[in-house]
Protein backbone atom coordinates (compact mmCIF):
# COMPACT_ATOMS: atom_id res chain seq x y z
CA UNK A 1 0.00 0.00 0.00
CA UNK A 2 2.83 2.35 0.87
CA UNK A 3 4.28 1.80 -2.60
CA UNK A 4 0.94 2.52 -4.25
CA UNK A 5 0.59 5.87 -2.50
CA UNK A 6 4.24 6.59 -3.07
CA UNK A 7 3.76 5.90 -6.76
CA UNK A 8 0.70 8.09 -6.96
CA UNK A 9 2.33 11.05 -5.28
CA UNK A 10 5.53 10.65 -7.26
CA UNK A 11 3.46 10.49 -10.48
CA UNK A 12 1.71 13.66 -9.37
CA UNK A 13 5.02 15.44 -8.88
CA UNK A 14 6.48 14.10 -12.10
CA UNK A 15 3.52 15.48 -13.98
CA UNK A 16 3.09 18.86 -12.27
CA UNK A 17 6.81 19.64 -12.39
CA UNK A 18 6.94 18.44 -15.99
CA UNK A 19 9.95 16.32 -15.18
CA UNK A 20 12.30 16.39 -18.17
CA UNK A 21 13.10 12.68 -18.37
CA UNK A 22 9.50 11.70 -17.83
CA UNK A 23 8.30 14.12 -20.49
CA UNK A 24 10.91 12.85 -22.89
CA UNK A 25 9.90 9.24 -22.38
CA UNK A 26 6.16 9.95 -22.50
CA UNK A 27 6.49 11.96 -25.69
CA UNK A 28 8.54 9.20 -27.28
CA UNK A 29 5.84 6.67 -26.35
CA UNK A 30 3.25 8.90 -27.90
CA UNK A 31 5.28 9.55 -31.02
CA UNK A 32 6.12 5.90 -31.65
CA UNK A 33 2.60 4.62 -31.09
CA UNK A 34 0.79 7.42 -32.91
CA UNK A 35 3.07 7.04 -35.91
CA UNK A 36 2.56 3.29 -35.90
CA UNK A 37 -1.18 3.81 -35.52
CA UNK A 38 -1.50 6.27 -38.41
CA UNK A 39 0.51 4.03 -40.71
CA UNK A 40 -1.36 0.94 -39.53
CA UNK A 41 -4.75 2.61 -40.14
CA UNK A 42 -3.65 3.69 -43.60
CA UNK A 43 -3.20 -0.01 -44.36
CA UNK A 44 -5.90 -1.58 -42.20
CA UNK A 45 -8.90 0.61 -43.05
CA UNK A 46 -8.76 0.31 -46.85
CA UNK A 47 -7.94 -3.37 -46.42
CA UNK A 48 -11.00 -3.84 -44.20
CA UNK A 49 -13.21 -2.02 -46.69
CA UNK A 50 -11.81 -4.03 -49.57
CA UNK A 51 -12.52 -7.28 -47.69
CA UNK A 52 -16.05 -6.09 -46.97
CA UNK A 53 -17.03 -5.29 -50.56
CA UNK A 54 -14.97 -7.59 -52.70
CA UNK A 55 -15.68 -11.29 -53.17
CA UNK A 56 -12.71 -13.42 -54.08
CA UNK A 57 -11.74 -16.98 -53.56
CA UNK A 58 -9.78 -16.77 -50.34
CA UNK A 59 -11.69 -13.90 -48.73
CA UNK A 60 -12.88 -15.96 -45.79
CA UNK A 61 -9.41 -17.33 -45.24
CA UNK A 62 -7.91 -13.84 -45.20
CA UNK A 63 -10.54 -12.63 -42.71
CA UNK A 64 -10.04 -15.65 -40.48
CA UNK A 65 -6.30 -15.05 -40.72
CA UNK A 66 -6.66 -11.42 -39.68
CA UNK A 67 -8.84 -12.41 -36.77
CA UNK A 68 -6.27 -14.95 -35.65
CA UNK A 69 -3.45 -12.41 -35.99
CA UNK A 70 -5.24 -10.13 -33.51
CA UNK A 71 -3.94 -12.48 -30.85
CA UNK A 72 -0.38 -12.37 -32.18
CA UNK A 73 2.03 -12.44 -29.20
CA UNK A 74 4.00 -9.16 -29.32
CA UNK A 75 7.16 -10.88 -28.10
CA UNK A 76 7.13 -13.13 -31.13
CA UNK A 77 6.52 -10.17 -33.44
CA UNK A 78 9.46 -8.44 -31.79
CA UNK A 79 11.63 -11.49 -32.26
CA UNK A 80 10.80 -11.80 -35.94
CA UNK A 81 11.34 -8.11 -36.62
CA UNK A 82 14.62 -8.37 -34.67
CA UNK A 83 15.80 -11.22 -36.86
CA UNK A 84 14.82 -9.37 -40.03
CA UNK A 85 16.56 -6.15 -38.98
CA UNK A 86 19.61 -7.59 -37.25
CA UNK A 87 22.96 -7.00 -38.91
CA UNK A 88 23.03 -10.45 -40.50
CA UNK A 89 19.32 -10.42 -41.38
CA UNK A 90 17.82 -9.67 -44.79
CA UNK A 91 17.10 -6.03 -43.89
CA UNK A 92 20.23 -5.58 -41.80
CA UNK A 93 21.78 -3.06 -44.20
CA UNK A 94 19.10 -0.54 -43.27
CA UNK A 95 20.63 -0.31 -39.81
CA UNK A 96 17.24 0.09 -38.19
CA UNK A 97 17.63 -2.21 -35.19
CA UNK A 98 17.42 -0.36 -31.84
CA UNK A 99 15.86 2.72 -33.42
CA UNK A 100 12.37 4.17 -32.95
CA UNK A 101 11.68 3.19 -36.57
CA UNK A 102 12.12 -0.47 -35.68
CA UNK A 103 9.66 0.00 -32.80
CA UNK A 104 7.16 1.62 -35.15
CA UNK A 105 7.43 -1.26 -37.58
CA UNK A 106 6.88 -3.82 -34.83
CA UNK A 107 3.88 -1.95 -33.47
CA UNK A 108 2.36 -1.61 -36.92
CA UNK A 109 2.48 -5.37 -37.35
CA UNK A 110 0.69 -5.76 -34.04
CA UNK A 111 -1.92 -3.05 -34.69
CA UNK A 112 -2.89 -3.73 -38.31
CA UNK A 113 -4.76 -7.03 -37.73
CA UNK A 114 -6.61 -5.62 -34.73
CA UNK A 115 -7.80 -2.44 -36.46
CA UNK A 116 -8.58 -4.29 -39.69
CA UNK A 117 -10.65 -6.96 -37.93
CA UNK A 118 -12.74 -4.54 -35.89
CA UNK A 119 -13.18 -2.18 -38.84
CA UNK A 120 -14.12 -5.01 -41.17
CA UNK A 121 -16.95 -6.03 -38.86
CA UNK A 122 -18.72 -2.68 -39.04
CA UNK A 123 -17.90 -2.01 -42.67
CA UNK A 124 -19.40 -5.36 -43.61
CA UNK A 125 -22.62 -4.56 -41.77
CA UNK A 126 -22.85 -1.16 -43.42
CA UNK A 127 -22.18 -2.66 -46.83
CA UNK A 128 -25.11 -5.03 -46.33
CA UNK A 129 -27.30 -2.05 -45.59
CA UNK A 130 -26.04 0.02 -48.54
CA UNK A 131 -25.52 -2.73 -51.10
CA UNK A 132 -28.65 -2.40 -53.24
CA UNK A 133 -28.58 1.39 -53.23
CA UNK A 134 -24.95 1.76 -54.22
CA UNK A 135 -25.24 -0.92 -56.90
CA UNK A 136 -28.28 0.88 -58.33
CA UNK A 137 -26.23 4.08 -58.49
CA UNK A 138 -23.40 2.47 -60.43
CA UNK A 139 -20.73 3.52 -57.98
CA UNK A 140 -17.14 2.65 -58.78
CA UNK A 141 -15.15 0.43 -56.46
CA UNK A 142 -13.31 3.46 -55.11
CA UNK A 143 -16.50 5.46 -54.51
CA UNK A 144 -18.00 2.47 -52.77
CA UNK A 145 -15.07 2.18 -50.40
CA UNK A 146 -14.96 5.93 -49.77
CA UNK A 147 -18.66 5.98 -48.92
CA UNK A 148 -18.38 3.06 -46.52
CA UNK A 149 -15.31 4.46 -44.78
CA UNK A 150 -16.87 7.90 -44.40
CA UNK A 151 -20.25 6.70 -43.16
CA UNK A 152 -18.77 4.35 -40.58
CA UNK A 153 -16.13 6.78 -39.39
CA UNK A 154 -17.29 6.55 -35.78
CA UNK A 155 -16.86 2.80 -35.66
CA UNK A 156 -13.50 3.22 -37.37
CA UNK A 157 -12.46 5.71 -34.72
CA UNK A 158 -13.28 3.16 -32.06
CA UNK A 159 -11.27 0.56 -33.96
CA UNK A 160 -8.26 2.86 -34.13
CA UNK A 161 -8.55 3.71 -30.43
CA UNK A 162 -8.39 0.00 -29.71
CA UNK A 163 -5.26 -0.11 -31.83
CA UNK A 164 -3.80 2.81 -29.91
CA UNK A 165 -4.49 1.06 -26.63
CA UNK A 166 -2.78 -2.07 -27.80
CA UNK A 167 0.23 -0.15 -29.09
CA UNK A 168 0.84 2.25 -26.22
CA UNK A 169 0.64 -0.48 -23.59
CA UNK A 170 2.78 -2.95 -25.49
CA UNK A 171 6.18 -3.85 -24.07
CA UNK A 172 7.35 -7.21 -25.44
CA UNK A 173 8.05 -6.27 -29.04
CA UNK A 174 9.50 -2.80 -28.54
CA UNK A 175 11.75 -4.03 -25.77
CA UNK A 176 13.33 -6.52 -28.18
CA UNK A 177 13.63 -4.34 -31.28
CA UNK A 178 14.18 -1.04 -29.47
CA UNK A 179 16.49 -2.24 -26.75
CA UNK A 180 15.24 0.24 -24.15
CA UNK A 181 18.18 2.58 -24.74
CA UNK A 182 18.10 5.68 -22.60
CA UNK A 183 17.25 8.84 -24.57
CA UNK A 184 16.84 6.86 -27.78
CA UNK A 185 14.32 4.07 -27.56
CA UNK A 186 13.15 4.12 -23.96
CA UNK A 187 9.39 4.49 -23.74
CA UNK A 188 6.98 4.35 -20.81
CA UNK A 189 6.37 0.61 -20.86
CA UNK A 190 10.02 -0.36 -21.18
CA UNK A 191 10.98 2.16 -18.51
CA UNK A 192 8.41 0.62 -16.18
CA UNK A 193 9.85 -2.84 -16.82
CA UNK A 194 13.35 -1.51 -16.13
CA UNK A 195 12.46 0.33 -12.89
CA UNK A 196 10.52 -2.67 -11.65
CA UNK A 197 13.53 -4.85 -12.35
CA UNK A 198 15.72 -2.45 -10.38
CA UNK A 199 13.27 -2.53 -7.49
CA UNK A 200 12.25 1.14 -7.76
CA UNK A 201 8.57 0.37 -7.45
CA UNK A 202 7.53 3.93 -6.71
CA UNK A 203 9.07 5.28 -9.90
CA UNK A 204 7.74 2.32 -11.88
CA UNK A 205 4.26 3.00 -10.52
CA UNK A 206 4.57 6.69 -11.21
CA UNK A 207 5.43 5.96 -14.81
CA UNK A 208 2.49 3.54 -14.89
CA UNK A 209 0.11 6.27 -13.79
CA UNK A 210 1.56 8.61 -16.38
CA UNK A 211 0.89 5.92 -18.99
CA UNK A 212 -2.72 5.57 -17.86
CA UNK A 213 -3.19 9.34 -17.84
CA UNK A 214 -1.77 9.56 -21.34
CA UNK A 215 -4.07 6.84 -22.67
CA UNK A 216 -7.11 8.44 -21.08
CA UNK A 217 -6.15 11.87 -22.37
CA UNK A 218 -5.79 10.65 -25.96
CA UNK A 219 -9.13 8.83 -25.80
CA UNK A 220 -10.92 11.82 -24.33
CA UNK A 221 -9.43 14.25 -26.81
CA UNK A 222 -10.39 12.11 -29.78
CA UNK A 223 -13.91 11.61 -28.49
CA UNK A 224 -14.30 15.30 -27.82
CA UNK A 225 -13.10 16.10 -31.32
CA UNK A 226 -15.51 13.63 -32.89
CA UNK A 227 -18.41 14.91 -30.84
CA UNK A 228 -17.98 18.47 -32.02
CA UNK A 229 -19.10 17.17 -35.37
CA UNK A 230 -22.70 18.11 -35.97
CA UNK A 231 -23.91 14.96 -37.73
CA UNK A 232 -23.02 12.84 -34.75
CA UNK A 233 -26.28 11.20 -33.86
CA UNK A 234 -26.29 7.77 -35.39
CA UNK B 1 -29.97 8.94 -77.24
CA UNK B 2 -32.64 6.42 -78.12
CA UNK B 3 -32.93 3.87 -75.28
CA UNK B 4 -36.25 2.27 -76.08
CA UNK B 5 -37.61 -0.16 -76.94
CA UNK B 6 -36.41 -2.38 -74.13
CA UNK B 7 -36.64 -5.85 -75.56
CA UNK B 8 -36.81 -8.86 -73.28
CA UNK B 9 -36.69 -12.34 -74.75
CA UNK B 10 -37.03 -15.54 -72.76
CA UNK B 11 -35.37 -13.94 -69.75
CA UNK B 12 -35.05 -16.30 -66.80
CA UNK B 13 -33.81 -15.55 -63.29
CA UNK B 14 -32.83 -18.52 -61.17
CA UNK B 15 -31.55 -18.80 -57.63
CA UNK B 16 -30.36 -21.98 -56.00
CA UNK B 17 -31.75 -24.07 -58.83
CA UNK B 18 -35.21 -22.59 -58.50
CA UNK B 19 -36.72 -20.44 -61.23
CA UNK B 20 -37.87 -17.15 -59.70
CA UNK B 21 -39.03 -15.45 -62.84
CA UNK B 22 -39.43 -16.42 -66.43
CA UNK B 23 -39.21 -17.20 -69.15
CA UNK B 24 -40.39 -13.65 -69.79
CA UNK B 25 -40.67 -11.99 -73.18
CA UNK B 26 -41.95 -8.47 -73.58
CA UNK B 27 -41.22 -5.14 -75.19
CA UNK B 28 -41.37 -1.81 -73.37
CA UNK B 29 -41.81 1.31 -75.46
CA UNK B 30 -40.43 4.74 -74.72
CA UNK B 31 -43.29 6.66 -73.20
CA UNK B 32 -45.72 6.51 -70.34
CA UNK B 33 -45.81 4.51 -67.15
CA UNK B 34 -45.59 0.75 -67.01
CA UNK B 35 -47.10 -0.83 -63.95
CA UNK B 36 -45.84 -4.28 -63.01
CA UNK B 37 -48.83 -5.67 -61.18
CA UNK B 38 -49.08 -8.91 -59.26
CA UNK B 39 -49.54 -10.48 -55.83
CA UNK B 40 -46.70 -10.85 -53.32
CA UNK B 41 -44.07 -13.30 -54.45
CA UNK B 42 -45.15 -13.18 -58.08
CA UNK B 43 -41.69 -11.92 -59.06
CA UNK B 44 -42.17 -8.16 -59.43
CA UNK B 45 -38.96 -7.24 -57.65
CA UNK B 46 -36.98 -9.81 -59.57
CA UNK B 47 -38.41 -8.67 -62.89
CA UNK B 48 -37.62 -5.01 -62.18
CA UNK B 49 -34.05 -5.96 -61.34
CA UNK B 50 -33.79 -7.93 -64.55
CA UNK B 51 -34.97 -4.90 -66.51
CA UNK B 52 -32.63 -2.65 -64.59
CA UNK B 53 -29.72 -4.99 -65.00
CA UNK B 54 -28.93 -5.54 -61.32
CA UNK B 55 -30.18 -9.14 -61.23
CA UNK B 56 -28.24 -11.83 -62.99
CA UNK B 57 -29.86 -13.32 -66.04
CA UNK B 58 -29.79 -17.08 -66.08
CA UNK B 59 -30.68 -17.18 -69.73
CA UNK B 60 -32.40 -15.07 -72.34
CA UNK B 61 -31.67 -11.45 -73.13
CA UNK B 62 -32.57 -7.97 -71.91
CA UNK B 63 -31.51 -5.40 -74.48
CA UNK B 64 -31.85 -1.67 -74.74
CA UNK B 65 -31.83 0.18 -78.04
CA UNK B 66 -28.48 1.62 -76.90
CA UNK B 67 -25.46 0.28 -75.09
CA UNK B 68 -26.46 -1.34 -71.77
CA UNK B 69 -23.82 0.55 -69.81
CA UNK B 70 -25.03 3.88 -71.17
CA UNK B 71 -28.65 2.94 -70.50
CA UNK B 72 -27.76 2.03 -66.94
CA UNK B 73 -26.39 5.53 -66.36
CA UNK B 74 -29.81 6.95 -67.22
CA UNK B 75 -31.77 4.95 -64.66
CA UNK B 76 -32.77 5.38 -61.07
CA UNK B 77 -34.12 2.80 -58.66
CA UNK B 78 -36.39 3.28 -55.66
CA UNK B 79 -36.71 0.33 -53.31
CA UNK B 80 -39.63 -0.96 -51.33
CA UNK B 81 -37.68 -0.28 -48.16
CA UNK B 82 -35.77 2.98 -48.61
CA UNK B 83 -32.04 2.78 -47.95
CA UNK B 84 -30.86 5.79 -46.00
CA UNK B 85 -27.20 6.77 -45.97
CA UNK B 86 -26.04 7.62 -42.46
CA UNK B 87 -25.85 11.27 -43.37
CA UNK B 88 -28.04 14.32 -43.25
CA UNK B 89 -31.06 14.59 -45.52
CA UNK B 90 -29.24 17.10 -47.72
CA UNK B 91 -26.15 14.91 -47.99
CA UNK B 92 -28.39 11.98 -48.97
CA UNK B 93 -30.03 14.08 -51.64
CA UNK B 94 -26.82 15.31 -53.21
CA UNK B 95 -24.96 12.01 -52.95
CA UNK B 96 -25.63 10.98 -56.59
CA UNK B 97 -24.52 14.42 -57.76
CA UNK B 98 -21.31 14.23 -55.75
CA UNK B 99 -20.64 10.82 -57.31
CA UNK B 100 -20.79 12.54 -60.67
CA UNK B 101 -18.22 15.07 -59.58
CA UNK B 102 -20.57 18.05 -59.24
CA UNK B 103 -19.24 20.64 -56.83
CA UNK B 104 -20.65 20.81 -53.34
CA UNK B 105 -22.04 24.28 -53.98
CA UNK B 106 -23.94 23.40 -57.16
CA UNK B 107 -25.09 20.12 -55.67
CA UNK B 108 -26.36 21.91 -52.61
CA UNK B 109 -28.39 24.30 -54.71
CA UNK B 110 -30.01 21.46 -56.63
CA UNK B 111 -30.57 19.55 -53.40
CA UNK B 112 -32.41 22.47 -51.86
CA UNK B 113 -34.49 22.91 -54.99
CA UNK B 114 -35.64 19.32 -55.13
CA UNK B 115 -36.22 19.27 -51.38
CA UNK B 116 -38.74 22.08 -51.84
CA UNK B 117 -40.44 20.11 -54.58
CA UNK B 118 -40.95 17.05 -52.35
CA UNK B 119 -41.57 18.95 -49.13
CA UNK B 120 -38.40 18.10 -47.24
CA UNK B 121 -37.03 21.63 -46.93
CA UNK B 122 -37.46 21.77 -43.18
CA UNK B 123 -35.59 18.53 -42.63
CA UNK B 124 -32.43 19.12 -44.64
CA UNK B 125 -30.13 19.12 -41.63
CA UNK B 126 -31.65 16.08 -39.94
CA UNK B 127 -29.95 12.70 -40.01
CA UNK B 128 -31.83 10.75 -42.68
CA UNK B 129 -32.18 7.51 -40.66
CA UNK B 130 -34.42 9.23 -38.09
CA UNK B 131 -37.05 10.34 -40.61
CA UNK B 132 -40.48 8.71 -40.72
CA UNK B 133 -41.18 6.01 -43.31
CA UNK B 134 -43.03 8.41 -45.59
CA UNK B 135 -40.31 11.05 -45.37
CA UNK B 136 -37.63 8.46 -46.04
CA UNK B 137 -39.41 7.29 -49.16
CA UNK B 138 -39.83 10.87 -50.37
CA UNK B 139 -36.13 11.39 -49.78
CA UNK B 140 -35.30 8.20 -51.67
CA UNK B 141 -37.49 9.32 -54.54
CA UNK B 142 -35.99 12.80 -54.65
CA UNK B 143 -32.49 11.31 -54.48
CA UNK B 144 -33.30 9.09 -57.45
CA UNK B 145 -34.79 12.00 -59.39
CA UNK B 146 -32.06 14.54 -58.71
CA UNK B 147 -29.93 13.29 -61.60
CA UNK B 148 -32.89 13.57 -64.00
CA UNK B 149 -32.91 9.91 -65.00
CA UNK B 150 -34.69 8.99 -68.23
CA UNK B 151 -36.13 5.92 -66.55
CA UNK B 152 -37.11 5.43 -62.97
CA UNK B 153 -37.72 1.96 -61.55
CA UNK B 154 -39.89 1.84 -58.47
CA UNK B 155 -40.44 -1.31 -56.42
CA UNK B 156 -43.69 -0.96 -54.44
CA UNK B 157 -42.56 2.43 -53.09
CA UNK B 158 -45.82 2.96 -51.21
CA UNK B 159 -46.35 -0.55 -49.84
CA UNK B 160 -45.55 0.54 -46.27
CA UNK B 161 -47.01 4.04 -46.41
CA UNK B 162 -50.33 5.55 -45.34
CA UNK B 163 -52.78 7.29 -47.66
CA UNK B 164 -51.38 10.78 -47.27
CA UNK B 165 -47.78 9.76 -47.94
CA UNK B 166 -48.90 7.60 -50.85
CA UNK B 167 -50.71 10.56 -52.38
CA UNK B 168 -47.66 12.80 -51.93
CA UNK B 169 -45.45 10.21 -53.61
CA UNK B 170 -47.90 9.80 -56.48
CA UNK B 171 -48.01 13.55 -56.99
CA UNK B 172 -44.23 13.67 -57.23
CA UNK B 173 -44.34 10.76 -59.67
CA UNK B 174 -46.93 12.46 -61.84
CA UNK B 175 -44.76 15.59 -61.93
CA UNK B 176 -41.82 13.45 -63.01
CA UNK B 177 -43.89 11.86 -65.76
CA UNK B 178 -45.03 15.29 -66.91
CA UNK B 179 -41.39 16.32 -67.26
CA UNK B 180 -40.63 13.27 -69.33
CA UNK B 181 -39.44 10.57 -66.96
CA UNK B 182 -40.35 7.04 -67.96
CA UNK B 183 -41.66 5.08 -64.96
CA UNK B 184 -41.55 1.33 -64.51
CA UNK B 185 -43.20 0.61 -61.23
CA UNK B 186 -44.16 -2.52 -59.34
CA UNK B 187 -47.22 -2.55 -57.14
CA UNK B 188 -49.80 -4.93 -55.80
CA UNK B 189 -52.20 -2.05 -55.19
CA UNK B 190 -54.95 -1.98 -57.81
CA UNK B 191 -56.01 1.56 -57.02
CA UNK B 192 -52.48 2.83 -57.52
CA UNK B 193 -52.19 0.86 -60.75
CA UNK B 194 -55.39 2.45 -62.05
CA UNK B 195 -54.19 5.92 -61.14
CA UNK B 196 -50.76 5.69 -62.73
CA UNK B 197 -50.68 3.02 -65.42
CA UNK B 198 -50.40 3.53 -69.15
CA UNK B 199 -49.73 -0.13 -69.67
CA UNK B 200 -49.91 -3.04 -67.26
CA UNK B 201 -47.63 -6.03 -67.02
CA UNK B 202 -49.52 -8.56 -64.96
CA UNK B 203 -47.27 -11.09 -63.27
CA UNK B 204 -48.25 -14.37 -61.72
CA UNK B 205 -45.88 -17.06 -60.48
CA UNK B 206 -42.96 -15.50 -62.25
CA UNK B 207 -44.75 -15.42 -65.61
CA UNK B 208 -46.21 -12.51 -67.53
CA UNK B 209 -49.87 -13.42 -67.60
CA UNK B 210 -50.79 -10.33 -69.56
CA UNK B 211 -49.20 -7.16 -70.95
CA UNK B 212 -51.78 -4.69 -72.29
CA UNK B 213 -52.57 -0.98 -72.35
CA UNK B 214 -54.07 0.08 -69.03
CA UNK B 215 -57.49 0.93 -70.42
CA UNK B 216 -57.92 -2.50 -71.91
CA UNK B 217 -56.44 -4.25 -68.90
CA UNK B 218 -58.90 -2.70 -66.48
CA UNK B 219 -61.93 -2.92 -68.82
CA UNK B 220 -61.59 -6.38 -70.26
CA UNK B 221 -58.54 -8.36 -69.19
CA UNK B 222 -57.93 -11.34 -71.38
CA UNK B 223 -56.30 -13.72 -68.91
CA UNK B 224 -58.33 -15.52 -66.26
CA UNK B 225 -55.95 -14.68 -63.38
CA UNK B 226 -56.06 -10.98 -64.24
CA UNK B 227 -59.85 -11.09 -64.28
CA UNK B 228 -59.82 -12.75 -60.88
CA UNK B 229 -57.28 -10.23 -59.52
CA UNK B 230 -59.41 -7.32 -60.75
CA UNK B 231 -62.47 -8.86 -59.16
CA UNK B 232 -60.66 -8.74 -55.86
CA UNK B 233 -60.19 -12.48 -55.64
CA UNK B 234 -57.05 -13.73 -54.02
CA UNK B 235 -54.90 -15.16 -56.78
CA UNK B 236 -51.73 -17.07 -56.18
N1 LIG C 1 -32.56 -13.97 -53.25
C1 LIG C 1 -33.51 -14.90 -53.37
N2 LIG C 1 -33.24 -16.21 -53.14
C2 LIG C 1 -34.19 -17.13 -53.28
N3 LIG C 1 -35.46 -16.86 -53.60
C3 LIG C 1 -35.79 -15.59 -53.83
C4 LIG C 1 -34.84 -14.54 -53.74
N4 LIG C 1 -35.47 -13.37 -54.03
C5 LIG C 1 -36.74 -13.69 -54.29
N5 LIG C 1 -36.94 -15.01 -54.18
C6 LIG C 1 -38.19 -15.72 -54.45
O1 LIG C 1 -38.59 -15.38 -55.77
C7 LIG C 1 -39.98 -15.19 -55.84
C8 LIG C 1 -40.30 -13.82 -56.38
O2 LIG C 1 -39.84 -12.86 -55.45
P1 LIG C 1 -40.02 -11.30 -55.67
O3 LIG C 1 -39.47 -10.96 -57.00
O4 LIG C 1 -39.43 -10.62 -54.49
O5 LIG C 1 -41.60 -11.14 -55.70
P2 LIG C 1 -42.47 -9.84 -55.39
O6 LIG C 1 -41.59 -8.67 -55.47
O7 LIG C 1 -43.53 -9.86 -56.45
O8 LIG C 1 -43.09 -10.01 -54.05
C9 LIG C 1 -40.52 -15.43 -54.44
O9 LIG C 1 -41.02 -16.74 -54.40
C10 LIG C 1 -39.32 -15.29 -53.56
O10 LIG C 1 -39.44 -16.11 -52.44
MG1 LIG D 1 -41.11 -7.25 -54.08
Amino acid sequence: MVDLWGGLSQAFWLIVTLDGDMLDIALRSLRVTLTALVLACAIALPLAAFLAVRRFKYRRTVIAGLNALMGLPPVVVGLIVYILLSRSGPLGVLGLLFTPTAMIVAQMIIIVPLVASIAHQSLRDLWQEYHDLLISMNVTQTQKIQTLLWDSRRALLTASLAGFGRGIGEVGAIMIVGGNIDNVTRVLTTAIALETGKGDFALALALGFVLIALTLAVNLIIHALSRTEREGRW
Amino acid sequence: MQMFPLTVTNAISRRHGKTLVGPVSCTLMGTGTTIVLGPNGSGKTTLLRLFHGSARLHSGTVTWACDAQIARQQTGFVFQRPVMLRRSVLDNLIYPLRLRGITKKDARFRGETIARRVGLSDLLGHPAPVLSGGEQQKLALARALITDPKILFLDEPCAALDGKSTRDIETILQDAVASGTRLIMATHDLGQARRLADDVLFLLNGQVAEHTPAQRFFDCPTSAPAQAFLNGDIVE
